[in-house]
């Protein structure tokens, strides 16, 4: 057995490298600007949105209500017991990425993720008051703060923290009525938790963005490692043709060049990319498929005047026919795949029963619960009386008058506590709790045997609309 | 990503630690030096966190912590902020007219629950968490529509506030049944019990209700009426309808008149406020049998 161990043993820990990625045109980079246009536009203007949903509802279009536990979306109102919808979106958006994953990779990292999103955009705020890719190393490396540092640090450093601030208010709005909130917050009359929930995503923001970046890819989250599961050798990702690169060197203009491949070694592709990695090493964890490269790339093919796609979104398969010789497969054999197709399947079902739960749904809704302690009272004329504490839910915009009727194979009374009749106002977007009372007369089949099914009718009297529970009608059983 | 495709051999991609156990060497993938640094940040925090807040345990108490917190002086604060807020309708309910109180959508329901605390506090010793009584104890059903002393919400109302049959309270309602067992003959307690039973149409001796129609008027009449029908001024209890308070058969009927009934409830005045003995006043009132 044999053991050396080093004279000086190297750290365990390094400094983050800092990165400076330059600035690249190409469709890609469009794409993506238009998807952070898109997507921050949702994001900052939705709370915006105004909805008219009558006079007892708020009119914001899209709002948590988490004190009335009421979640607003357009027309729709969604209550708390009609969660699984909002599960049932969860599991969409899962089956959703799923399905994008295998299909083209860890496009979501790369294009939508709400990190590479800010962070494209701190970039760009960064790259308008301290210049590209060379005026920001050369400002990292000047060890000495002048006042020009300084103040290209401070905007930088204020814009960032402004973006934060944007970042974090909008969130805020998205729980309470906007304008009002907006009003309260600028007069410093907001609560506390809006101002702390603003405060922790502001400095979110303005880390992440600003300062973790690419860390917090590599190291935070889990979803990287996650969507391995999901990639298999069909799915396509940004890769480099290393049979047309190789090998690589300067551009040679003459006959007497050596044979070299299509790679220059500009280093285009490294000084683009937002991860700080090299693509030509083949694909790596910290990839987040952004595409940057490929802009920068086909740029310079380009301009020595070589085919673009030296490096390019490309699948595992490609590669190897490529090699063979042959042609890569058309994109949609790529897409096209079992496993896509299940995912999308599941997706839809998903979807399909979402949107059936959705025009199913009623208007009105009950629960019944029997009272048992005790299971019955007998009354002084001797008839048998059972109590039932029924929650009636009115989800409209307005009081209704509510019906309570009881169905059963034996006759039996229906009455209210404190109502006069069977019909109560439930008053608007609220659960209602009213005690119903079900009386059998004396010495009735139903008074004497031990229990009878009932079923409770509710029936809204404006509009006929109606719903049931079944339960019991206990006797005294002799 | 099995299938990786050959490559040219490069420079080893990591470094190693220098280690090598049998030629086996261990890679260096270095972690972020700010990581270590929000790990000592981590224990920072949990020295400062246990100076602070109680943490380390003693023979009598746990540090008590520079800030002063405590669990027990949060719960005081609570239910003090509780009690303030609920103060303005508190006093609302001790002052408004009893009978006002069911009109008022938001002073009932806030009466009925705070009354169903109250309830569940003081009352369901004895009444039960459903209110439903005790009938072998004779305490009182409060679901049906039966009530000795009136079921009205003034009635309850006196009733909760000063009691039956107690020595503290000098208003307390009071009645007391004589034990006839001293004043009548065994049979004629007999047949005025097979009396009673008839007039809630209880399976009874007929032949033994006609002398005990007698008894009754003689002995009975006075405090439960001519019918039976009894008298809520004295809380002599309806022996005509179908509840019995402490049981309707030959054998506790007996009993009853032999050696009497002498249910004692207490006067709350001197241990609830105004408000709380309207709050439970008002839910037993809509229990279901309130008038």
């Amino acid at each position: 057995m044999s053991q050396t161990e080093p004279e000086a043993p190297p750290s365990l820990y390094a400094a983050r490298e800092p990165i400076f990625p330059r600035r690249v045109s190409g469709k890609f980079r469009n794409l993506k600007w238009v998807i952070m246009a898109v997507t921050l536009g949702i994001y900052y203007l939705t709370p915006w949105l105004r909805w008219d949903r009558g006079p007892n509802l708020p009119d914001q279009a899209v709002l948590v209500d988490l004190a009335n536990r009421r979640f607003f979306f357009f027309w729709i109102e969604i209550w708390p017991h009609e969660f699984y919808f909002i599960a049932g979106l969860l599991v969409m958006a899962g089956l959703g990425l799923f399905l994008f994953t295998s299909a083209l990779g860890r496009v979501w990292c790369g294009y939508a993720c709400p990190q590479t999103v800010w962070t494209d955009l701190f970039i760009l705020v960064e790259r308008w008051i301290e210049g590209d890719r060379n005026a920001r190393l050369r400002l990292h490396r000047q060890e000495n703060w002048d006042f020009r540092k300084l103040r290209l640090r401070l905007t930088k450093w204020t814009s960032w923290f402004l973006i934060g601030l944007a970042t974090g208010g909008a969130w805020v709005f998205y729980f309470t009525d906007a304008p009002t909130l907006a009003r309260d917050l600028v007069t410093l009359n907001a609560h506390p938790v809006a101002y702390t929930t603003m405060l922790i995503l502001t400095l979110t923001t303005f880390f992440f963005g600003g300062f973790a970046r690419e860390q917090i890819c590599i190291y935070a989250c889990p979803w990287p490692r996650i969507q391995a599961a999901m990639m298999d050798e069909d799915t396509l990702t940004v890769a480099y043709r290393e049979w047309r690169g190789e090998p690589r060197g300067k551009l040679h203009k003459g006959d007497d060049a050596a044979p070299q491949g299509d790679c220059i070694d500009c280093m285009a592709c490294v000084n683009v990319c937002p991860m700080g990695i090299d693509i030509r090493e083949g694909q790596q964890m910290e990839c987040i498929t952004c595409a940057l490269c490929i802009d920068a790339c086909d740029d310079v093919m380009d301009k020595i005047g070589k085919p673009r796609g030296l490096i390019d979104y490309m699948a595992l398969t490609d590669e190897v026919a490529e090699r063979a010789g042959s042609g890569p497969k058309p994109i949609w054999k790529h897409v096209l795949r079992p496993r896509t197709m299940l995912y999308t399947a599941l997706w839809s079902l998903v979807g399909v029963g979402l949107i059936v739960a959705l025009f199913i749904r009623s208007d009105i809704e009950m629960t019944v619960a029997p009272i048992r302690n005790p299971t019955f009272v007998v009354l002084s004329d001797g008839s048998i009386r059972n109590t039932y504490d029924v929650r009636l839910l009115n989800k409209q915009g307005e009081d209704r008058p509510f019906k309570v009727t009881v169905v059963a194979d034996q006759p039996l009374e229906v009455t209210l506590e404190s109502v006069e009749g069977d019909t109560v106002m439930v008053p608007a977007d609220t659960t209602f709790l009213q005690r119903v009372y079900v009386v059998a007369a004396p010495d009735s089949a139903a008074a004497r045997s031990e229990r009878v099914d009932i079923r409770l009718w509710v029936e809204d009297v404006t509009n006929g609309e109606r719903v049931y529970k079944d339960t019991i009608f206990n006797g005294r059983d002799n | 990503m099995a299938k990786q495709p050959q490559k040219t051999p490069k420079k080893p991609e990591v470094d190693t630690t220098g280690h090598s156990w049998d030629g086996i060497e261990e890679y260096n993938n270095p972690l972020p030096r700010w990581w270590l640094w929000t790990f000592y940040a981590t224990i920072l925090w949990a020295v400062l966190y246990s100076v602070a807040y109680p943490a380390w345990p003693g023979i009598k108490a746990a540090t008590p912590g520079l800030l002063g917190w405590s669990t027990r002086a949060n719960v005081q604060t609570e239910i003090d902020a509780a009690e303030a807020a609920n103060a303005q309708i508190n006093a609302q309910l001790a002052s408004v007219e009893l009978t006002a109180i069911a009109d008022d959508a938001e002073l009932r329901g806030y009466a009925t629950s705070a009354g169903a605390a109250v309830f569940r506090t003081w009352c369901a010793q004895c009444h039960g968490s459903g209110a439903a009584g005790v009938a072998a104890s004779g305490y009182p059903n409060l679901l049906d529509d039966d009530w000795l002393w009136g079921g009205d919400i003034e009635a309850i109302h006196t009733t909760i506030s000063h009691g039956i049959r107690n020595e503290d309270d000098p208003d307390a309602r009071w009645s007391q049944m004589p034990a006839f067992g001293d004043i009548l003959a065994a049979e004629e307690i007999d047949q005025v019990v097979n009396y009673v039973m008839s007039l809630s149409g209880t399976p009874q001796d007929a032949s033994m209700v006609e002398a005990g129609a007698t008894v009754f008027a003689d002995n009975c009449a006075s405090c439960h009426m001519d019918d039976g029908t009894g008298d809520r001024a004295q809380g002599a209890p309806n022996l005509s309808d179908a509840i019995w308070l402490y049981g309707g058969n030959h054998e506790t009927l007996t009993q009853t008149v032999t050696y009497s009934r002498f249910g004692v409830m207490p006067a709350w005045t001197n241990r609830l406020s105004e408000a709380e003995i309207r709050a439970v006043a008002t839910y037993v009132h809509q229990l279901g049998g309130g008038e």
